[in-house]
């Protein structure tokens, strides 16, 4: 067991990790940040996603002590239910989702693309979401809404 | 035609900002105090007689609160269509005497860790004396197959008869009469639905004798009976919280883990949770079910079908879970939206040593219509018809009698064509743009 000390949605976060402990089940179990799902615990669906140094990581797939120092953010670092950031607004208004369970890690893949690229052709689109499964098959509204995010922000975050 | 308010209108979902901002509380993320954790203890043979569980090891390993098995189910039998006369109750909620599948559940270990519970359900012992498995719905029904049912067949009974039967008009005397004896074999494999949240229960004994309930089920009043008919409680004393679902496709309509989370929860008097892991969701999940279809058809020149004679099977796996049901109305769809005079369906819901199949997206019926529209497709093309042709010349009209004895009232396949040809501009002959659902009057 090690400590281990970063920063989670712009706060000092502390956790006490085993030597295999994923980044994922640390968030989940011990600093109850739930919006990271468990999907496959295999980096297959991408339900974990969050982003590192601003750069997306399956948390499944990451050992929770190579968090050590960096900046973690998740779908509650992005926006809140009150102050919805405009790929989420954005989400909500092209009916991107539908269970509900892969929206966080799609949002947050989003964030990233649109943070790097803010005006996305729709390949890029396709290819930033490519590890990023959906079960409802609601594909078509979550590139939609990710289009027109992009649009809404016309280059801003 | 009434006007449409909703469709083609982008509908904010009730629950999108929960959603967007990742705040929806899904099973998993319900946690308790003092919580304990369940894993189970499954079958690594298809088939075979129990001869010992033995949990002692288990038991004794530290962190291990207890071992659930048979013996704490207080109605160990059941059958969750029994809810609607579907009968006998086959399955245990915990495998009894013998295993049916790979994967069956034996005995759940709970522990204060998820990891604990892990490390100690490798400690339980299962003698297992292995029987012959039967895989596949045609060895299933082969002379001299092992009988893996205890009422003596491998096939469901429908009132007596190890089928479901259609018979309509006289199917014989109208193949007699066609110019065309059409035959078509057709299979179905069983997938997985493969939900992004795996299945999982948490269930709180709280101080009234109650059960808090947090269940992913797509069917919550259904599960809600079942666990009270398993736990042998009245039903108000299950207080159920479900309606958020990661994904279900019909993979989440079993009553798969709420009565052992329950059991578990009661035996220790503290909360238990019980989530499954991506592999357990595919080695144990039900899947849709396989299935073999065998069609004749009887046709004339001019492209009507007078008559369709079907052998199904479909593979049901161990236990019946939603299969009789589905195999009716599988029986019930075969004809597809087209009308046929003469019509004989022997359709058989098999039982086989594999994981349950259940329900999936319109299950039974969409494998009929995979047969039925690529069985449309050879017939256009047996008797020079394109595939447009087929379709309008059989179509249903309502008014008329299907073969299960259902007038149609409902029929839209003339105008749905017609649409659809405009839709991808497809020229139709006059005669066919001229047809209507209701253009049928009885002789």
């Amino acid at each position: 067991m090690r400590m281990v000390s970063f920063t989670l949605n712009g706060k000092p976060a502390v956790a006490l990790v085993g030597l295999v402990e994923s980044l994922r089940d640390v968030l989940r179990e011990q600093l109850h940040v739930h919006s990271v799902k468990a999907g496959c615990g295999q980096g297959g669906c991408g339900s974990c996603t969050v982003l590192m140094d601003g750069e997306p990581i399956v948390s499944c797939l990451l050992s929770a002590a190579l968090a050590e120092g960096r900046e973690i953010t998740t779908v509650d670092g992005i926006g809140t239910p009150t102050s919805l950031h405009p790929l989420q607004q954005a989400f909500y208004d092209n009916f991107a989702a539908q269970c509900g369970f892969c929206t966080a890690g799609m949002i947050t893949v989003a964030k990233a693309l649109l943070d790097h690229n803010p005006h996305p052709t729709r390949a890029e689109i396709l290819e930033a979401l490519s590890g990023n499964l959906c079960r409802c098959t609601g594909y078509l509204p979550i590139i939609r809404a990710i289009e027109d995010a992009a649009a809404r922000m016309d280059g801003g975050r | 035609m009434k006007q449409l308010g909703i469709v083609g209108q982008s509908v904010r979902r009730r629950d999108g900002i929960g959603h967007v901002t990742g705040q929806t509380q899904f099973v998993d993320d319900v946690t308790y105090p003092n919580m304990l954790w369940l894993r189970m203890v499954r079958s690594p043979a298809a088939r075979g007689l129990i001869r010992r569980i033995d949990t002692s090891r288990a038991e004794a390993y530290p962190g291990v609160a207890t071992v659930v098995t048979w013996k704490d189910v207080p109605n160990n039998w059941y059958t969750i269509l029994c809810l609607i006369g579907v009968e006998p109750n086959d399955e245990p909620v915990l495998a009894q005497e013998e295993v049916m599948w790979q994967g069956e559940p034996i005995a759940a270990v709970v522990a204060e860790t998820e990891t604990i519970a892990r490390e100690a359900a490798a400690l339980v012992r299962v003698d297992i004396e292995p029987l012959p498995a039967v895989r596949d719905v045609f060895e299933a029904l082969a002379p001299g197959a092992p009988i893996i049912k205890k009422w003596g067949t491998n096939t469901f009974m429908y009132e007596g008869m190890p089928m479901r039967r259609v018979r309509f008009g006289d199917v014989d005397k109208a193949f007699a009469e066609a110019d065309h004896i059409i035959e078509g074999s057709y299979q179905v494999t069983p997938y997985e639905h493969a939900p992004l949240e795996t299945q999982a229960c948490v269930v709180k004994p709280e101080p009234d004798g109650r059960l808090t309930i947090h269940s992913n089920t797509q069917a919550l009043y259904f599960t809600m009976d079942n666990t009270a008919i398993i736990l042998k409680v009245p039903s108000h004393r299950l207080h159920m919280i479900g309606g958020t679902v990661g994904g279900g496709f019909g993979g989440k309509v079993d009553v798969v883990t709420e009565p052992v989370t329950a059991i578990a929860a009661m035996k220790t008097g503290r909360p238990v949770k019980w989530r499954w892991t991506r592999a357990e969701e595919f080695q144990a999940s039900s899947t849709s079910g396989g299935w073999r279809m065998e069609y004749t058809d009887g046709v004339k020149n001019d492209g009507r079908i007078i008559a369709r004679k079907v052998r199904a099977l479909h593979d049901a796996g161990a236990y019946h879970r939603h299969s009789p049901y589905g195999v009716t109305k599988h029986s019930a769809n075969l004809q597809g939206p087209y009308y046929i005079p003469n019509v004989w369906v022997d359709a058989y819901c098999v039982y086989t040593n594999r994981q349950p199949a259940s329900a999936l997206r319109g299950f039974g019926v969409t494998p009929a219509s995979f047969a039925a529209e690529v069985q449309m497709d050879r017939i256009a093309n047996t008797v020079g018809l394109d595939p447009w042709a087929i379709r309008f010349i059989n179509a249903y009209r309502n008014g008329q009698t299907k073969a299960i004895r259902k007038k149609v009232e409902d029929a839209t396949l003339i105008e749905t064509l017609q649409a659809a040809a405009k839709l991808v501009n497809h020229p139709l002959p006059e005669k066919f743009l001229a047809m209507h659902s209701n253009d049928w009057k009885e002789a």
